[in-house]
């Protein structure tokens, strides 16, 4: 036994795929431990906020600034001229001041502002352009002799009784605070999703409810399986012809279709993370029985069982004994692929919204629902679909990666 | 082995009429063994002789009670043979047992040896006794076939030869004392260095305990080497029957002749032209 | 005194395990075959006879690996060819094998002749197939083998009517020799007889000039070959003749191995059986000195010490023992 396991280390395949997924475990039992905020709590008031560090603007404000001699203008502009801006400007620059396109350098857009500054006069004859370009143009002059504007900004209070302003406090351009001096904020590693929650928050939890149903349907699937399986090969007989007949009864109905009218059919108000787990449970256990009923019936002729039989032992030790220690790892590995296509099922079942009902607790599913429904694929905002993709691919393929190892082990055709 | 060590022939301890085992139904039906008469004497060393295919296999486990007969009876030390159920069938297989062709598939390999001896140990009714006693009556039968249970203890079947296995299968006879010991190809995967030893020791076996020692072998030599009396089976029937010397060196079914012929010898020539 | 044919000088070939250790299965081998002559090769399980037969084609894939030594065929080295000209020069036309599990080998979807016209058209890519036809049907006539086999998938012949298939095709270039292992075991006694019938008309009619027969069932042996080898972990214990061997063994493993021996004789019901007890060295790490001399029970201290070198006496007859023959002979006549 302890051969195996160290043999079982020895293959690359099953390693990488053993440390992906003991990562994956570790993340959802230790970050709950850290970040104890509860997963679903909807912070943000709107959808989809980018993912980064929010920190209070009017307490930014309160806080004591520090004087930086920074060239603020250049990177307010590097922020905020748009790439299109940047071509546009190019453009004009090159149809109408003559600046060839070898001069001029879109990434840098201190040059090419100065550039424009230069040569840029909204009263000139700009011939060939529509009056709204023209326009156009103007505005982002305008705009841009704001952002090089390096003036103060007031900060004014309102008398509750006269209701005058007053000066409070003028911010001058060179101020700047320390992000850790202000006490309320926030970071989203990966934003926030469409009801304003943490998704890096969410998807762990999500992690850890895909995993418990994958684990729960697996389970139960491996279990029917087995023990039909085991029945099946080892009595034969009658009792074979029957579970075999159900069992191609079952695979002949596509066990996805049968799982979408099962939770249809059960209703939302039931349909609780558990309930799912144990219909993706009792859909999926059919090609275990027929793979460990082939199994078992090529074992029970073995002389080792018809030697166990003479010894007076009894069905149940036979089984018990002699069956299912040659299966074990079999069984191991149909288990895994069982977890594994759990967790798939669940996500598929939850994107057509037949998923667990619940707001509750979230799942790889359900954050994909969500995201789906409020097309968060749409608008770009990657961050609330993308990581539980990923995290869905990464558990079936450490899985995947894990069963493959242990095939090319336990599998002596398949060694190298 | 001399006609004088013969022992006593004395009564019949297995004997079947009629013995039928069909395998399948309508058109896929196959008859494996076909109405096959028989009986083995208590004592008697028999080989049931076949090529592959000839059913002997399968005649093997209808005696051995491991698969059903089709049609016929058997008879267990002169009674009609009753097992029924797992208890009527417990009891069987206190007088009848079995070494298989394979030592290698007949062990479990998730157990150590200690389990197949400790299980005969208990199926011989001595569960209870103190541990003491029962490594007494291990390391008696592993020295009965000249292995040293303290070395074996605790061991793996996978850590030992084929030849050791095939020993420790006899050591596990020894315990169990049964009246039949049906040997289906006992030596045929093991060297042949190793089969002298296991033969003696059947043969032991059988002078100490009078048991009656039934070989399926496919090897007409060996059969003849080691039996009182051979059965020839040719495609489920018994074509010839009688005592080693009379079926050998005399033949009479066509069948024999055949086989006798084609199994290449050292002192007579082997004729060529017969094929 | 014939062409010698084949010709091994101290062939040392291993195995690398998984684990990256050495396993010595062919240590040291020379043997010599002459033209018409056939060589017989005897051993239990393990002790190397089957690494043997593929070593001597010169054709070495993982995990066996080539050491030193020498294989000669018809005068020509061929140790240091590389594997891609051995295939096209050497097997089949030079030395044709034949293993025993040859007759599952053939690929089930295709016909008799077309395996013939493979591996005619790989020797010879001018052959017509008309040519490749009238040649194979004149050698299956001539072996006895019915022409309607031709035009069969390998699935529809018996076993022992394949396995003859495949022996027909295997020396359709008329190899100079033959590696023959376990050719006939796994067949029925009738099928064997078969076998080995057609393998005696072939050296006979001369398809193949020379033959190694490589089995652990020794009245066979004894039968088909003219010279016989035992070889024990490795290395070859004792060379004589067929009947010398079979009748007169010298060495204490091939004594104990012809004591082994159950024909369905007159008077073999008395013979007593000679048991060997104990198994052999593992090859990982092989004993120092006589690899039989744990098992031996005619061992001295002395066996233990150096490796044993090869003893000829005048006939030619070789065997491997610390013991001179005339002692050997003395302690087999005191029992």
């Amino acid at each position: 036994m302890k051969n195996q396991i160290r043999q079982i280390f020895h293959s690359p395949k099953f390693t990488v795929g053993f440390i992906i997924f003991a990562a994956l475990l570790v993340l959802t039992v230790f970050y709950p431990l850290i970040v104890t905020n509860d997963p679903l709590e909807m912070v943000g008031q709107g959808n989809f906020f980018k993912p980064g560090t929010y920190i209070s603007v009017s307490e930014a404000v309160n806080t004591n600034p520090y004087t930086l001699n920074l060239n603020a203008s250049s990177s307010r502009l590097e922020q905020n001229l748009s790439m299109e801006e940047r071509m546009a400007m190019a453009d004009w620059l090159n149809q109408f001041a003559g600046i060839s396109s070898k001069e001029m350098d879109v990434t840098d857009a201190g040059g090419l502002v100065s550039l424009w500054k230069d040569h840029y006069d909204s009263a000139s004859e700009q011939k060939g352009l529509i009056a709204a370009r023209k326009k156009y143009f103007s505005r982002l002059d305008k705009k841009i002799t704001g952002l090089l504007e390096d003036t103060d900004v007031l900060l004014a209070e309102k008398n509750q009784e006269t209701g005058e302003v007053s000066v409070k406090k003028t911010i001058p351009s060179t101020s700047y605070v320390n992000v850790k001096d202000v006490g309320s904020r926030r970071v989203f590693i990966l934003g926030t999703d469409n009801f304003g929650r943490d998704v890096l928050t969410e998807l762990v939890a999500a992690i850890k409810t895909s995993l418990k149903i994958g684990f729960i349907a697996g389970l139960i699937a491996t279990t029917i399986g087995l023990s039909l399986g085991l029945i099946a090969g080892y009595l034969g007989g009658i009792i074979d012809d029957f579970i075999l007949f159900i069992t191609n009864l079952f695979t002949v109905i596509p066990s996805f279709i049968l799982l979408i009218l099962i939770s249809y059919s059960i209703g939302k108000n039931a349909r609780g993370v558990m309930m799912v787990a144990i219909i993706i449970g009792l859909t999926s256990w059919t090609w275990t029985t027929r793979s460990v009923r082939s199994q078992v019936i090529s074992l029970r002729n073995r002389d080792h069982v018809n030697l166990s039989k003479l010894s007076g032992h009894s069905l149940f030790r036979i089984i018990l004994t002699d069956i299912l220690p040659y299966i074990a790892s079999y069984v191991v590995m149909a288990l895994i692929l069982q977890i594994s296509s759990g967790i798939l099922a669940e996500a598929q079942l939850s994107m057509i919204g037949l998923g667990p009902a619940t707001t509750t607790v979230s799942t790889l599913g359900l954050m994909m629902n969500w995201a789906m429904s409020y097309s968060a694929h749409l608008n770009g905002d990657w961050w609330a679909y993308f990581p539980v993709i990923i995290s869905i691919a990464l558990i079936s393929f450490s899985l995947n990666l894990m069963n493959t190892g242990l095939d090319q082990i336990f599998n002596p055709q398949l060694r190298e | 082995m001399s006609e004088e060590k013969k022992p006593v022939q004395n009564s019949s301890c297995l004997s079947g009429t009629g013995v039928t085992k069909i395998f399948g139904m309508g058109k896929e039906k196959t008859v494996a063994v076909d109405h096959v008469d028989f009986q083995f004497r208590e004592g008697e060393i028999v080989s049931i002789v076949g090529e592959s295919g000839s059913g002997k296999t399968t005649l093997s486990k209808m005696l051995l009670g491991l698969i059903s007969v089709t049609e016929g009876e058997i008879c267990f030390q002169g009674k009609p043979r009753d097992i029924k159920g797992y208890r009527k069938k417990k009891e069987y297989w206190k007088g009848i047992q079995a070494i298989f062709q394979d030592p290698f598939s007949s062990f479990n390999v998730f157990y150590k040896i200690d389990q197949v001896l400790l299980d005969c140990i208990k199926m011989r009714g001595g569960a209870r006794l103190p541990y003491e006693k029962k490594v007494e009556m291990m390391t008696e039968a592993c020295r009965f076939v000249n292995l040293k249970f303290e070395e074996l203890t605790n061991k793996y079947p996978f850590e030992l030869s084929g030849g050791q296995m095939q020993r420790l299968m006899i050591a596990r006879i020894f315990l169990l004392k049964p009246a039949i010991l049906l040997a289906d190809e006992p030596t045929s995967m093991i060297d042949a260095c190793s089969r002298a030893t296991i033969l003696d020791m059947l043969l032991k076996l059988r002078d100490e305990t009078n048991m009656t020692i039934i070989f399926i072998t496919h090897d007409i030599g060996l059969a003849f080497y080691i039996s009182d009396s051979i059965y020839i089976m040719e495609h489920g029937k018994f074509v010839e029957s009688g005592t080693a010397e009379a079926v050998i060196l005399n033949p009479k079914a066509a069948y024999t002749k055949r086989l006798i012929n084609d199994v290449p010898k050292i002192h007579e020539e082997w004729d060529l032209s017969t094929v | 005194m014939g062409k010698t044919m084949l010709e091994v000088d101290h062939l040392k070939t291993k195995y690398i395990t998984r684990f990256g250790e050495n396993v010595f299965a062919v240590d040291g081998v020379s043997l010599k075959i002459e033209e018409g002559k056939s060589l017989g090769i005897a051993g239990e399980s393990g002790c190397g006879k089957s690494t043997l037969a593929l070593s001597l084609m010169g054709y070495y894939f993982a995990p066996l690996h080539y050491q030193s030594g020498t294989i000669k065929v018809d005068g020509v080295d061929i140790t240091g060819m590389k594997p891609d000209e051995i295939r096209k020069k050497v097997l089949g036309n030079e030395i044709a094998y034949i293993p025993q599990a040859a007759m599952n080998a053939l690929n089930p979807t295709q016909k008799i002749i077309s395996f013939i016209e493979d591996v005619i058209g790989a020797h010879d890519p001018s052959a017509s197939k008309k040519e490749i036809y009238d040649l194979a049907r004149e050698r299956f006539e001539i072996l006895g083998l019915p022409e309607s086999v031709l035009k069969k998938h390998a699935v529809e012949l018996s076993g022992g009517m394949r396995q003859r298939t495949v022996i027909a095709i295997s020396t359709i270039l008329s190899p100079k020799v033959l590696i023959a292992d376990e050719p006939s075991s796994a067949l029925d006694v009738t099928s064997q007889k078969m076998v080995i019938k057609m393998l005696r008309n072939l050296m006979e009619i001369g398809f193949i000039k020379s033959m190694i027969f490589i089995t652990h069932e020794l009245p066979l042996l004894y039968n088909v070959t003219d010279e016989i080898m035992v070889m024990y972990a490795g290395q070859i214990v004792e060379h004589a003749t067929a009947k010398e061997m079979v009748f007169d063994p010298l060495h204490p493993y091939s004594k104990g191995l012809m004591g082994s021996i159950l024909v369905p004789e007159k008077g073999a019901r008395d013979a007593k059986l000679t048991a060997i007890p104990g198994t052999p060295p593992n090859l990982k790490n092989p004993p120092k000195g006589c690899r039989f001399a744990d098992r031996c029970r005619y061992a001295k201290p002395a066996c233990m010490l150096h490796p044993i070198a090869e003893s000829r006496l005048e006939d030619g007859r070789m065997y491997r023992c610390y013991l001179e023959e005339k002692e050997l002979r003395e302690v087999y006549q005191d029992e």
